[in-house]
């Protein structure tokens, strides 16, 4: 080895606290990085070769009773690989042991034994016999929610009747990666299920023999989906199509997408901040490490060391600290994205879901990390590398200190000299006190820009779930229903309050944009489901136009007050012109809503009900569920707070985790700089301060000068930090803004004081560490030895 | 052997530099004209800032010039970039500093290795110790090592390329009456035995007694030149 070899790894073991304290932070960035991108990548190979294999469709809709006669004509549509047709019921379930109705999806299985798209992939038991009776095969959440194992028997209330089904088999389909009843916006594994079961059987239920309600489409290469939907839209429009849709609208899909689009921001954002922080601790260490190694420097260079070599031999010793933190971030990456991956496995259903590691991360990784602590460390290098040698040789010349702003304009003697020794080392360097600050801060940020997603999250199932939607149940109706059905469920004893909705399916154009929608016609003065503005104030729903949520007007680009053009996608399919009247906040989904009395007037309808909301009396509610059980008109019950209880768990158990690794890691941040900063004041100023020793000032009054700018560096971080994360906060809830959700920026004051809470606390454990080494001060060597 | 028959090594021509020094510019040369002869063991003498520092850092390739020339064997140094005189640094020159400037990292025998590795012909580590005595302290860091032990390590450190010259700057300078003897044994008996041209700048007058020629500086210029008849043993000086 060579023997300046030899010194970089001496001087890193000298080094050790600080290159540690580095290494950490790159660490802890590498390590996001990592763990992000071989999440995704893992996610999104499993997701990719899942849809190929079990042939996910590209293009969904749904439809009335059409004939199968059409479907040749649906094969010729330009662009269309396969087609698959079915039949699609929701239908309610009595579960034993479980008062409240469960919803199954019902979906037919031809003769065949397979569908044709949407494979179904069958994790226990076998496929069912397609020609064999009340045989069933059921997805696997739900069956393991109820613990359900084949050779179960399961009741379903089919088209009025109640029906035994056999489970034969367990399955996942990669069209229900994460199963969320539609209507809703969370995955009840309890209350809604997949059940697959033949062909034969629901043609018999439904009296659907020789027709479907549900068409798949996959794809070929290359082509147009627009065209692809357009022709399919008007071949099926006299049976009764509510529109084609794309994978980009479908509720499984968008979650995995919203997922990746998640992973991916997170793999852009943390290694900026971190390795950000990383280049200054770097530079202000190796700038330290070059002044004091000044005589050093001078005696390689009077030896012949070429200017090159200086500048390697330091940059060396920057990339073994990088490498090192790269190294233990890559492995410490490594093992939270496995974690990462086992909690989305968990949540999404594929049949492996394995952790992979992505080695071309691995190598982005070296190669960012690299590139930052070279561009931190390059003016600090280049200096040592410019310093003459003869003026190296020379003892650096005292810094100019000037009185600063504050001592000039308080009265004189106001400030003690150890408070102006403070207040002066501040000013003279005010950049390199400027990043400190900025440092420290962005451990506050990351603070709270990893906890602010739980506060949002309570907010905005607060907001939807208390303020706007009072309801505890939900009910839909197999078919819109009459004025008697609606008034034997708002009188079913139990019942405290209800309201019934008309829902029908949309396409609503505004100039070139278009969207399929539902729109909701709501009572004008409701008191369950309430419309709300941004400030949580009711909104009022006009008695002409059109409501939209603000995600819909963003996305169709209309304002109050715009025409916009509704294509009614049922019944007579009127196309009707409207004013958009008011907009609502919403932070799922995209929903319009109108006067309920003006969409039957508008569709030449009597008072028809696709829906209810009740308010039930909590001791009495499983009355309400064996009275709507027992109704054949039921299509699906959902119950609110089973709902929410059982996404909230499942969150919260992810949030814990996560946060954490985020207190770990801006627990690291802080203590970075904070003791890089007072190891290097310590370094600089221990003359200093064995001066002040030796003429009589006390350990306590001598801290105060080596602590006094790390306490203002910090009390100047911390509101900083605050803007920071907030600023960061919002950034992110705009990446993340998709059709599913929106988060809101909102922060609680508990995040606030948590972020400032670990900084603080970072930073008094890193300012005890360094304090120490004052009362190690060598007064006489010290002042023996030349700096 | 007479000083005209011998090789120039050095000559300068109306040297002079200024420097900023902080907030203060400082004029260390004003129009030095001097010749250093092969083989030859001068002393610079002059009190703290009459500019000798400065002038061994130029003979050394350390520093720049203001304005004049230096030439290194007809080689003029103040027309050499900086690679140029890295190298000429590297081949040519051996440096003794006030402050030894050893790597403290590195161990004494590393300390004269760091500067082996790059040299051209050099003379290998532990014979170079063995020069100044301390052989047996090979393995010991410079805080290990008295501030005499130190200096001879550098000694061994500046010699162990086996240099055409060697610079001293103030190399007793930190040192006692006795560890600065032997420190200058050292020195002269690489002149002596080695023929390396040898420059010792010193405030301290008394060196001057070892030398062959003695220059004096005050206040950047030279004030005298002065040839010992009666050169001494370092052993036999007394300050």
């Amino acid at each position: 080895m060579l023997k300046l070899d030899r010194k970089l790894l001496r001087d890193l073991v000298h080094l050790r606290g600080q290159a540690a304290a580095i290494g950490l932070v790159i660490a802890a960035g590498v390590a996001t990085f990592v763990m992000s991108m071989c999440a995704y990548k893992s996610l999104e190979a499993t997701r990719a070769s899942y849809y190929d294999e079990y042939l996910f469709a590209d293009v969904f809709s749904a439809t009335g009773r059409s004939p199968n006669a059409i479907v040749p004509r649906l094969k010729e549509i330009p662009g269309v690989a396969a087609v698959d047709t079915r039949l699609v019921y929701d239908v309610l379930l009595d579960v034993p042991g479980m008062s409240e109705p469960a919803t199954a999806r019902l979906i037919s299985i031809p003769d065949s034994g397979q569908s044709r798209l949407n494979q179904v992939y069958i994790a226990r038991g076998r496929m069912l016999d397609p020609l064999r009776t009340g045989e069933v095969v059921v997805s696997e959440v739900f069956a393991d929610a109820h613990g359900f194992v084949p050779g179960d028997r399961v009741r379903a209330i089919i088209n009025g009747k109640v029906q035994e089904l056999s489970i034969v088999g367990i399955a996942l389909s990669p069209e229900y990666v994460i199963q969320v009843q539609p209507g809703t916006i969370l995955p009840d594994d309890k209350r809604f299920g997949i059940f697959w079961v033949s062909e034969n059987d629901l043609e018999a239920a439904f009296d659907m023999a020789g027709a479907f309600n549900s068409v798949c489409i996959r794809l070929a290469y290359g082509n147009r989906v627009d065209e692809t939907i357009e022709v399919l839209d008007r071949l099926l429009k006299p049976y009764g199509s509510v529109g084609g849709y794309t994978r980009d609208e479908q509720i499984s899909h968008q979650y995995l997408s919203d997922e990746l689009a998640q992973l991916r921001g997170m793999a852009v954002l943390a290694p900026a901040i971190f390795l950000g922080v990383a280049a200054f601790l770097l530079n202000i260490a190796i700038s330290r490490i070059i002044t004091q190694q000044r005589e050093q420097i001078a005696a390689l260079k009077a030896f012949g060391y070429s200017n090159f070599e200086v500048g390697a031999h330091y940059f060396n010793l920057v990339l073994v600290i990088t490498m090192i933190g790269t190294v233990v971030g890559i492995g410490v990456g490594f093992v939270l994205g496995d974690a990462m991956v086992g909690a989305y496995d968990a949540f999404y259903k594929f049949p492996s879901l394995k952790f992979r590691p992505d080695w071309l991360s691995v190598a982005i990784a070296f190669w960012l990390t690299s590139v930052a602590s070279l561009v931190g460390t390059f003016f600090a290098v280049r200096s040592a590398v410019l310093l003459p040698p003869a003026e190296a040789m020379r003892p650096e010349p005292p810094p100019s200190y000037r009185p600063s702003l504050i001592e000039r304009i308080l009265p004189p003697k106001t400030l003690s000299p150890e408070v102006r020794m403070v207040v002066r080392n501040i000013t003279r360097r005010p950049v390199k006190a400027s990043l400190s600050v900025l440092g420290i801060s962005m451990a506050v940020a990351v603070m709270i820009l990893g906890n602010f997603s739980l506060d949002a999250m309570n907010y905005m199932m607060d907001f939807q779930f208390r303020l706007a939607q009072r309801q505890d149940l939900t009910v839909t109706f197999v078919e819109p229903a009459t004025e008697s059905v609606m008034y034997e469920v708002q009188n079913l004893s139990g019942v405290l309050a209800s309201e019934t909705i008309r829902s029908i399916p949309t396409r609503i154009r505004f100039q070139n944009r278009s969207r399929r929608v539902g729109i909701m016609g709501v009572e004008p003065d409701a008191k369950l489901f309430r419309l709300l503005d941004a400030d949580e104030n009711p909104v009022r729903v006009p008695d002409f136009g059109v409501m939209l949520n603000t995600k819909l007007a963003d996305l169709l680009g209309v304002k109050i007050g715009d025409l916009v053009i509704v294509e009614v996608l049922e019944d007579k399919r009127p196309t009707l012109t409207m004013k958009v009247a008011a907009l609502v906040e919403e932070y799922s989904g995209v929903n319009a809503y109108m006067n309920k009395q003006r969409l039957h007037e508008a569709l030449l309808e009597s008072k028809v009900a696709s829906g209810a909301f009740l308010k039930v009396d909590p001791n009495q509610i499983e009355t309400v569920f064996s009275e709507l059980e027992r109704r054949p008109g039921v299509g699906s019950v959902s119950i609110k707070d089973a709902a929410m209880k059982s996404f909230e768990k499942t969150v919260a158990e992810n949030i814990m985790v996560m946060r954490s690794f985020i207190i770990v890691f801006a627990g690291v941040i802080a203590v970075g700089v904070v003791y890089n900063t007072a190891r290097i004041s310590l370094s600089e100023r221990s003359r200093d301060l064995a001066t002040m020793r030796v003429v009589g000032f006390t350990n306590g009054e001598v801290s105060i000068v080596l602590l006094g700018e790390i306490a203002a560096f910090t009390i100047a971080a911390i509101p900083l930090g605050w803007m920071i994360g907030y600023a960061l906060a919002g950034a992110m809830t705009t990446g993340l803004d998709t059709d599913n959700y929106r988060i809101p920026l909102v922060i609680e004051r508990g995040t606030f004081i948590l972020a400032t809470f670990v900084v603080v606390a970072s930073t008094i454990v890193s300012a005890w560490i360094v304090q120490r080494r004052v009362t190690q001060l060598d007064l006489i060597g010290v002042l023996k030895t030349r700096e | 052997m007479t000083a005209s028959t011998q090789t120039t090594v050095f000559r300068t021509v109306d040297l002079t530099k200024t420097y900023q020094m902080g907030e203060v510019q400082v004029r260390a040369l004003r129009g030095v004209n001097l010749e250093l002869l092969e083989g030859e063991f001068v002393v610079l003498l002059g009190a703290s800032g009459s500019g000798k520092s400065t002038l061994l850092n130029i003979l050394g390739g350390l520093d720049t010039t203001t304005s004049g020339q230096v030439f290194y064997l007809e080689k003029d140094l103040t027309a050499s970039d900086e690679a140029e005189l890295t190298r000429y640094r590297r081949d040519h020159v051996g440096f003794v500093f006030q402050f030894y400037n050893l790597i403290p990292s590195l161990t004494a025998k590393e300390n004269i290795e760091l500067i082996t590795e790059i040299a051209v012909s050099p003379l290998d580590a532990m014979d170079a110790l063995e020069i100044v005595g301390l052989r047996e302290r090979a393995n010991h860091f410079p805080a290990q090592l008295s501030g005499g032990e130190q200096q001879r390590v550098a000694i061994a450190r500046a010699i162990a390329k086996n240099p055409k010259v060697l610079l001293c700057d103030e190399p007793t300078g930190a040192l006692d009456v006795h560890t600065g003897i032997v420190v200058l044994e050292a020195i002269a008996r690489i002149n002596r035995e080695l023929g390396t041209t040898t420059a010792v700048i010193t405030h301290n007058a008394s060196i001057a007694n070892m030398a062959d020629r003695v220059v004096a500086l005050s206040d950047g210029q030279i004030s005298s030149v002065d040839i010992n008849t009666s050169k001494v043993n370092a052993g036999e000086l007394q300050w």
